[in-house]
Order: C-alpha cells, then sequence, then structure tokens
C-alpha cells in the first residue's frame, strides 16, 4: 500500500512518487473526486518528454475532460496500459493507479508536500 | 444569486455536490457517482428533485384555443388527465421552449416549462394572450419529485392507493395522496424509462421525498443528481432545450416533428416552418468508433467537410461507449455512414446512427 503522506504534489493536483532514478506519475484523490466517473484517458507513449507545468495527456469523466499536467520534467520510460481499458482505477485507488513512470526527472524540489497540499486543496475549495 | 429548491437541505445531507442550473443550486450528482446513479435507473429506481421546473396555469373559456395558437401541438382531442409534450415556436419558427401541457379539466391546463425559460416563457405566453384566458405562473408553490425507473411502481404502490397511480404513460391523477400528502401525480419523465413525475406543495416536498427514499430502501432506491438527469436523457434520444433547440433551431430540425401539426388552423410559426421545407438540417445520432469523448459544439466532418455540428455528446453509461447528438445537412445525412468528429483539434471517428440510442423493453 501506498501512503499519500509519503508523496509530492503538484497545485494542479498531480501526486509524484520518487523510486530510485525513476518517478511515477498520478492525479490526486482530490482531482478524482473532482472530476467524477472516469471513462477515458488519453496517455503519452514512451520516450516522449515532459515539460512542468504543460499537458501531457487527458482525462475524460462523464462530466468533462481535464488536461493531465506535468508536475515534473523528465522522460517516459513507461506507460500504464491497463489504464486505457480501466480508467475507473484511478476512481478506485488514486495513489495505486500511477499514468506514466519518467527517468531523467527534474523539480521534485519545487513541489508541494501531502501537508501543504491538503492546505492547498482546503484554501482553493474556499474560494 | 441562485434560489434553492425546498429539497436543498436534504441535498447536501446526502452528500450531494451543488451546482447551478437554470437559476437554482442543484445537485449534479450524489457520492454514488453519475454512473451508479444512471444505472439505477435503469435496471432500479432512482429519485430525481426537479422542483426547478416551472409550472403555469392556464384556464378559461378560451383556453384550448389559446394553447393551439401558441403551442405547435394539438391539443383539441386530448381527455381529462392526458399529458402532451409540444413545442412552443416564435414567429421565425425557431424554439421557444419545450413543454408539457395537462388537461386537468375543460378549461383547466396545468402546463409545466423548463427552469431556464420560465421567466421567458411566461412573458411570451403572457405577450400571445388572446380570448378569455386566465394565467399565473405557479412555479414557487410546486415541488416536483421524479421516480424513475423499472421498479418505481412497485415502489410507488406501497405508499399509494392503487386508484392513484396513472396506468397509461402520460396520463396523471390530479388530486392523488401519498401517505396524507395531496399531489399530482403522472406517468412522464425524462430518463427513457417507466417513472412518475410527482408535484406537490414546496412545503411537503421534503417530507415526499424522505418517505419515497424509505419505500424504497428495499429496492435499491438512490438519489439522482442532473448528471444522471441528462446521460439517461441523452441515451434515450430526449432533446434538451438550449442544447438540440433553441430560439434559432425549430423543432422540426431537432427531430420533433411529430409535436408539430401543420395541418393545425394558424399556430405561431407555422408560416415560417411551412417555407423552411424541404429541411436544410436535421438531427441525427453520432456513435464514436474511435476513442475519446465528444462533447457539444465539435464539428462533424463526412469525406473532408463539415455538415454540421454536435448539440450534446457524453459517455453513455449503460450502453457503455461514447455518443452524441448532432446536427447536419439534411442531404449528407445517412444512418450508418462514417463521419469524423473534431474534439480539440483531433479527429475522432464515428458514425451516423439512428435515434434513440436506447428504448427501453416494454
Amino acid at each position: 500500500m501506498i501512503d499519500p503522506k509519503e508523496l509530492k504534489y503538484s497545485k494542479s493536483h498531480e501526486w509524484v512518487r520518487v523510486e530510485g532514478d525513476e518517478a511515477y506519475i498520478g492525479i490526486t484523490d482530490h482531482a478524482q473526486e473532482s472530476l467524477g466517473d472516469l471513462v477515458f484517458i488519453n496517455l503519452p507513449e514512451v520516450d516522449d518528454e515532459l515539460t512542468v507545468d504543460e499537458p501531457f495527456g487527458d482525462i475524460e469523466s462523464v462530466k468533462a475532460v481535464s488536461d493531465i499536467i506535468a508536475p515534473i520534467s523528465g522522460v517516459v520510460v513507461e506507460v500504464n496500459e491497463d489504464l486505457i481499458d480501466e480508467p475507473e482505477k484511478i476512481n478506485e485507488e488514486p495513489y495505486e493507479a500511477w499514468i506514466v513512470k519518467v527517468a531523467n526527472f527534474d523539480g521534485v524540489d519545487d513541489l508541494l508536500d501531502a501537508s501543504e497540499y491538503d492546505t492547498f486543496v482546503e484554501e482553493e475549495e474556499d474560494e | 444569486m441562485e434560489k434553492k429548491t425546498p429539497l436543498y437541505e436534504t441535498h447536501v445531507k446526502c452528500g450531494g455536490k451543488m451546482v447551478p442550473f437554470g437559476g437554482y443550486l442543484l445537485p449534479v450528482q450524489y457520492k454514488t457517482g453519475i454512473k451508479k446513479e444512471h444505472m439505477a435507473v435503469r435496471t432500479g429506481c432512482g429519485l430525481f428533485d426537479v422542483s426547478h421546473m416551472g409550472e403555469v396555469m392556464v384556464q378559461g373559456d378560451d383556453s384550448l384555443k389559446f394553447l393551439n395558437h401558441l403551442l405547435t401541438n394539438d391539443f383539441t382531442d386530448m381527455a381529462d388527465g392526458q399529458a402532451r409534450y409540444s413545442p412552443m415556436c416564435n414567429e421565425l419558427g425557431g424554439t421557444v421552449d419545450d413543454l408539457i401541457v395537462y388537461k386537468k379539466g375543460e378549461c383547466d391546463y396545468f402546463v409545466v416549462v423548463n427552469a431556464a425559460n420560465r421567466e421567458k416563457d411566461y412573458q411570451w405566453i403572457c405577450g400571445h394572450q388572446t380570448g378569455k384566458v386566465l394565467l399565473s405562473d405557479v412555479s414557487d408553490n410546486y415541488g416536483q419529485l421524479a421516480l424513475q425507473g423499472p421498479l418505481a411502481e412497485k415502489i410507488l404502490s406501497k405508499v399509494t392507493d392503487q386508484k392513484y397511480i396513472p396506468s397509461e404513460y402520460y396520463t396523471a391523477v390530479f388530486d392523488a395522496e401519498i401517505q396524507g400528502i395531496p399531489c399530482t401525480i403522472s406517468r412522464t419523465g425524462y430518463t427513457g424509462e417507466d417513472g412518475f413525475e410527482i408535484y406537490m406543495a414546496s412545503e411537503r416536498a421534503e417530507e415526499m421525498w424522505n418517505l419515497l427514499m424509505d419505500a424504497g430502501s428495499d429496492d435499491g432506491l438512490i438519489p439522482c443528481g442532473l448528471g444522471a438527469r441528462d446521460t439517461l436523457r441523452m441515451e434515450a434520444g430526449m432533446p434538451l432545450y438550449g442544447h438540440e433547440m433553441n430560439d434559432e433551431i425549430s423543432p422540426k430540425t431537432a427531430g420533433l416533428g411529430f409535436a408539430v401539426k401543420m395541418d393545425k388552423d394558424d399556430f405561431i410559426g407555422k408560416k415560417a416552418l411551412e417555407a423552411a421545407v424541404p429541411l436544410k438540417q436535421r438531427r441525427v445520432g453520432i456513435k464514436v468508433t474511435g476513442r475519446g469523448v465528444v462533447r457539444e459544439e465539435c464539428d462533424v466532418i463526412r469525406d473532408g467537410e463539415k455538415i454540421g455540428f454536435t448539440t450534446s455528446g457524453t459517455f453513455l453509461p449503460y450502453l457503455k461507449g461514447s455518443y452524441a447528438l448532432a446536427i447536419v445537412e439534411s442531404d449528407k445525412r445517412e444512418i450508418g455512414a462514417p463521419v469524423q468528429v473534431d474534439v480539440r483539434g483531433r479527429l475522432i471517428d464515428a458514425e451516423m446512427v439512428a435515434l434513440p440510442f436506447y428504448k427501453r423493453e416494454k
């Protein structure tokens, strides 16, 4: 089991989990809950380059479409293709259902930690 | 500032995610989510708060004549207790709104309009008043609940006498009672399933909601929001005002010709509708065969050429696929023909299909 407290977060509601030289990227529980039932995901391909703050895919719920924004820069080394058939896995287990794995990444230090992210979400909801 | 329906607090308590719609704050979904709410209505039963809908009373000696002039359908042969769907056109043949007319008795009609159009409609209706007709906007007096799904009748039977349950589709019982609450029970809905729309005094709406939820608990009744209401109506191929029709799109273009009686005496918009034959554009269903969700206002392309645009589009939970409604040029409209839909610059493969996408087995 992944402990969300150990992850890093972006203000565009992605999480990052660093494992040695590689990092996994997914969307947060708050993000999946705001989007509602997910039905389609468009993923990048292996070797695609991610640029921080730029979209690298999109995700569709019954209600709306939303870009997935790169929380860090890096090169895609693996894509979670199971999500193509079962995007609802992100609704069910947002911190297990990683979207891409990247290498040569940069920018993790600029991300929020779990408590900073929680505060950010609360402030955003109060607006 | 959005208004609250009498059930606002109840929705918040049930975990409803409240959004503005038609001037009201309403739940787009509850904790269960749109997919489960949608499936509940297709396979069991769901309860919707539709208190935002507007209600107008039309009474007086010339009511029938007035309605036949104001609306495109023909109400002449209606019996007491019947309901009839109709578009309401402007002089140019565009659609002011679509609505349901109930005949309560001779010279006594009850008209239900879309929430977002309520004020526009009432002004329009009053502005075209002719003869001895008494009009009143009674929207604020009424709450409305929709109990929809194959188990709706079973659940309703637990809380009311059989004589109050209308047996025919598109009929209503006006002097009904559900556990002591006076109400109108109508066998209508906006989901493509069997079901009922129940009108009662605003101040009894919460009580009615709670007793229906209790009665349905053994049968899996869940509250459903606007999100599921939209996916259900789309799956059933039902148009939504502001999408498939508007002030410029005629009901005939929107595929509602069955409710436009051209052989009836003059009615508002008749001349323009006569002049618009043959129709340049018509509604069609779009089934996405590629990957992705098509939303409204995407271009529909056939053989490299734009032939129309989508008016609604989403993922339909029961059919488990991506579908859209579109308005396309009549001579390019061909069921089964492949098309593409331009979604934010990406072309997605699709085909034109007949409507409705889903039809329940009777």
